[in-house]
């Protein structure tokens, strides 16, 4: 099982250290990272694998979507499914 | 790795554009919950309501937080109450009461079947669950009702029609405190069907299983913006547009339909592939006609752009889920829908426009605010109407008009949230008393030589 986390807002440092770090503490596994900084809106979308998860999907996506709120910035958190499901035949 | 044009449309879709799932609707039968004894049966439904649908709203909420889609309502709907009250010799108002309650316990927003089947005539309990609609949805505030009055195979039954259209503005009257609020809960329908998950018309129908989900999935505001890149496309290319993004739409009702029927244990019904607006702004059916190029909704033309997108919608829709059924296409209530509601304040759009465009797309005469001083037999009328454009061409159709009692044309009622509010339209009050008094059945219409 795979899920999404996509990170979109205003460029900072240390934007892709702190959502690693907080995949790092409920072991979900960081497979793939794609991110772009266009003028200075930063764009990343990150692959992560959740079977070995210690916690719960839930604690993750609350965790990342504080993380976006304290730094201004959009986090969502999404299983891969919905878009495999919308963008796949 | 999934595209990265994919991942941001679908979020776009979702943070932008209004994507959403309507509903999760799950489906209860109540046949083993009939009893002679009111009581004793009303104990039996509320366990069963509660017992099947406890989980409900949990799951909903599960599945909103794992996709990132919002469920924008959870709701419950029953085997009609005619039926399961038919043996008791007492009013049924206590089952609207149950229902309410047992929703409440449940934590769903609505729960529909407060209903009756009575497309060719009364059975035991029929007649008296209709007279006690006016007093069920002013004693609860959850509980939907509706009455089928008309087929294809039946023809319409006009007495039904004439009691509908009294039901309707005693409905209105005994909620005359509450905005008239109790007419918005109460749909007549023609060739109404089983597995309908949208409120308030939904009912679980007596050839469904015990217990069942059914979705419907919405996205005006998807299918406006999808249409607004293209400004220069003539219609096939509109038209295979809208197929696409219906596709789209329809897949994420599909994965919710089916995670939710998982985490249930309940079998997965149908998915309804409906554009249902809401008055959310860039939520609107409307606002997508008006973007394949109508200079307001109800002008000449509306008719047309409804058809094609109504087509559209389903044909993009079929190939993307398991099962389809429920209403399935382009819904047009104008309190709910910001469009609808500017068109009908600004005049173009008028109550016989609107009971053409139900003649090509999904429902029928849906939210509309009547002048209070309607008569029970036009109502009747617009009722009679409606039925015989579903009779004739094998559709659904419904009518929930609401009479605004004390109102007049121009004033306002509001409803707030999915129920929006409506400007009170024209109505044409010459009687149609005579033919409607005469009572009887309109015959069922001929299948062949069709012309």
């Amino acid at each position: 099982m795979k899920a999404v986390i996509t990170v979109i807002g205003k460029d900072a440092v240390g934007i892709l250290a702190k959502v690693s770090t907080i995949c790092a503490e409920t072991n979900a596994n960081v497979i793939e990272v794609t991110q772009s900084v266009l003028q200075d809106m930063f764009a990343m979308i990150m692959l992560v694998d959740i079977t070995k998860m210690t916690d719960d999907f839930v604690v993750l996506q609350d965790k990342l979507t504080a993380l976006g709120d304290s730094l201004g910035l959009k986090i969502h958190t999404m299983h891969e499914d919905i878009f495999n499901s919308m963008h796949r035949i | 790795m999934l595209n990265v044009y994919d991942i941001l449309e679908t979020i776009r879709m979702i943070q932008d554009e209004c994507l959403d799932i309507r509903t999760i609707t799950m489906g209860i039968s109540l046949m083993d919950c009939i009893d002679s004894d009111i009581d004793r049966a009303c104990d039996k439904v509320y366990e069963k309501i509660t017992r099947c649908a406890g989980k409900l709203v949990k799951v909903g909420e599960e599945i909103e937080k794992e996709y990132g889609i919002p469920i924008i309502n959870k709701r419950i709907s029953v085997t009609p109450i005619a039926i399961v009250s038919a043996a008791c010799n007492a009013s049924p108002v206590k089952f609207a009461l149950t229902m309410e309650k047992a929703a409440k316990a449940c934590g769903v927003n609505l729960i529909g079947g407060y209903s009756a089947l009575v497309q060719k005539g009364f059975s035991a309990g029929d007649e008296r669950l209709i007279r006690s609609i006016p007093e069920a949805l002013a004693s609860t505030s959850c509980v939907c009702s509706s009455v089928n009055i008309g087929s294809t195979k039946t023809g319409i039954n006009m007495d039904a029609v004439k009691i509908m259209g009294q039901i309707v503005r005693e409905s209105a009257e005994a909620t005359v405190d509450n905005q008239c609020f109790g007419a918005a809960k109460l749909v007549v329908f023609c060739n109404a069907v089983d597995d309908n998950p949208f409120m308030a018309g939904a009912f679980h129908g007596v050839g469904e299983p015990d217990c069942i989900i059914n979705v419907g999935v919405s996205g005006p505001g998807v299918v406006r913006s999808a249409l607004a890149k293209y400004p220069d496309a003539d219609i096939n290319e509109l038209a295979d547009i809208i197929k696409k993004t219906a596709y789209k739409i329809t897949r994420v009702g599909q994965l919710v339909g089916v995670r939710a029927s998982e985490k249930l244990g309940v079998p997965f019904g149908i998915v309804d592939l409906s554009l249902a607006p809401t008055p959310a702004v860039g939520d609107s059916v409307a606002y997508i006609l008006e973007e394949m190029g109508l200079e307001k909704c109800g002008c000449a033309g509306t008719t047309a752009c409804l058809a094609m997108l109504n087509d559209a919608v389903k044909k993009g829709g079929v190939m993307a889920c398991s099962r389809i059924g429920g209403l399935s296409g382009a819904f047009i209530p104008v309190s709910e829908d910001a469009g609808m509601i500017a068109a009908a304040e600004s005049g173009s759009l008028l109550i016989e426009k609107l009971e053409a465009m139900t003649a090509v797309c999904s429902v029928g005469l849906d939210m509309i605010v009547i002048p209070g001083d309607t008569t029970a037999e036009v109502i009747s009328g617009i009722i009679a109407d409606e039925a015989a454009i579903g009779m004739v061409n094998c559709k659904t159709t419904a009518v929930r008009v609401i009479p605004a009692i004390g109102c007049k044309e121009g004033d306002v009622l509001d409803w707030g949230g999915l129920f929006g509010k409506g400007p009170v339209m024209k109505v044409n009050t010459n009687s149609p008393a005579k033919f409607i008094s005469r009572g009887g059945q309109i015959p069922a219409p001929l299948h062949s030589l069709k012309n």
